[in-house]
């Protein structure tokens, strides 16, 4: 059976960024800036990725403006007819870039917040000052023009500021708002301990996004992504492996998902050595975990094989070691109970330190 | 935007800022694209939109639309179409 063409494009520019936060989506093996693919290689990514059916590109990374050429790469894509869209921590971007980027085609800015308060924000980022300059690139974002997206994962450490996130989303005049619990792959797996919400905590915060969408409805859409460990089903995560999203890591890597090479039994082909087109339709990691023929019991059966696609392979993976187990999140999963287990354990006894993301705990020291 | 935005007779809807109507020539379908969103049309849901044109009220968008498909009943029209505007209204796709 032939796939069915990708809808977007997540463009991992490069993974240098000036925050660390201890859940960044990024492999542990964070890529240096050597590797990263130039200019004209992205140019041919992009094009290929819109030729191959993709009508969204998602510029993200690491800090995406830390590249000097992303103007460049904006402009290419709104050229090749794609929607584009930038996912920026706001601390490298002034005012006459975000002009520069806007004129180039930028049709959207996704803004993440690590908190309400900087002491807050700038620890958990690990950059001082950050939380301050977010604000400040928020109003260039409004004063642009362009429409906002306010980004908040959140966790056991800053979740009882979601009042206020709420309320600094509407301040700031964002359109679209992500409450975003942490998915546990590799850097949030180091920090679980630290991160780990409690049922509590979870059980407080559902009830507060259904009353906020009925009090913002028509001001503010929430996006709400609730955390896998307390979950009874598994979300269908990428609506479906290799069914809708094609990822690009800044070397070239072509992958399933953001956090894809966590599942280490996997190979992952390149677009420096293979069209994206034979990548997306034949690629071995595209074709491992693709549509419903890999799965397991109790997953081939269920009636919602086609709904959740089997949950997430990279959780499958970090938890039982074999990416093609039933997903744990999942409430039929034989390791269901002690993944809740794990959960409730690291609510209640972890501590508050974080391992930070950066070159310098990166499991493969960068070749500087 | 402070303040949800409820359809009348003589609003005048258009895409959002940054909303765009676009044809995508592989599955031979209309489609908004929006930020982080991309809504696939039907052709009703095409016809609908392609006349929001930031010019022409939803009483004549109404009207424009019973006049094309004269066998759909126009209190059908009527309740269909502003039952999906107000919604893309609610998504922040549509301004009015």
């Amino acid at each position: 059976m032939i796939p069915d063409p990708p809808f977007a494009l997540l463009a991992e520019l490069t993974h240098r960024c000036p925050l660390q936060c201890p859940y960044c989506s990024n492999p542990l093996d964070l890529e240096r800036a050597a590797k990263e693919m130039t200019t004209e290689e992205w140019c041919g990514a992009i094009r290929q990725a819109a030729a191959l059916g993709c009508m969204q590109v998602h510029f993200s990374g690491g800090e995406p403006t830390a590249r000097p050429d992303l103007e460049l790469l904006v402009s290419e894509a709104a050229a090749a007819g794609l929607y584009t869209n930038l996912i920026t921590s706001g601390v490298l971007c002034d005012r006459a870039r975000l002009k520069r980027l806007a004129a180039a085609g930028l049709e959207h800015v996704q803004l993440s917040f690590q908190g309400t308060t900087a002491s807050l924000a700038d620890r958990i980022g690990g950059h001082a000052g950050g939380h301050e300059k977010k604000l400040a690139f928020a109003q260039d974002v409004r004063d642009t023009g362009l429409p906002l997206t306010a980004n908040f994962v959140v966790h056991r450490q800053n979740v009882h500021q979601l009042d206020d996130m709420i309320g600094l989303a509407v301040l700031i005049g964002a359109e679209r708002m992500e409450i975003a619990n942490v998915q546990y792959y590799g850097w949030a797996l180091k920090n679980r301990a630290a991160l780990m919400p409690s049922r509590a905590q979870l059980d407080r915060m559902t009830g507060q996004v259904a009353a906020t969408r009925e009090r913002l409805k028509g001001i503010v859409t929430i996006y709400f992504v609730v955390p896998d460990y307390y979950a009874r089903r598994p979300k269908a995560c990428m609506g479906g492996w290799g069914r809708r999203f094609l990822n690009i890591s800044p070397s070239g890597k072509v992958l399933p998902c953001h956090a894809a090479e966590s599942i280490t039994s996997l190979t992952f082909d390149t677009v420096r050595e293979k069209p994206l087109a034979d990548i997306w339709l034949r690629g071995s990691a595209f074709q491992a975990f693709r549509g419903t023929g890999w799965m397991p019991e109790p997953c081939r059966s269920c009636d919602r094989k086609e709904i959740d696609w089997g949950g997430c392979r990279c959780q499958a993976f970090a938890i039982t070691g074999d990416a093609a187990q039933t997903d744990p999140a999942c409430a039929l999963s034989d390791d269901h109970e002690s993944l809740v287990l794990t959960a409730l354990e690291d609510a209640s006894t972890g501590g508050d330190d974080f391992v930070y993301r950066n070159f310098r705990t990166a499991k493969v020291l960068p070749e500087f | 935007m402070t303040e949800r935005v409820l359809l009348v007779a003589d609003s005048v809807p258009r895409l959002a800022p940054h909303r765009r109507l676009r044809r995508d020539p592989l599955r031979d379908v209309w489609t908004i694209q929006a930020p982080e969103r991309c809504f696939m049309l039907d052709d009703a849901a095409h016809a609908v939109i392609s006349r929001c044109d930031g010019k022409t009220s939803l009483a004549a968008i109404i009207e424009s639309l019973c006049a094309s498909f004269p066998d759909a009943p126009r209190d059908t029209i009527t309740a269909d179409v502003t039952h999906m505007l107000q919604d893309l209204i609610d998504k922040g796709v549509v301004a009015a």
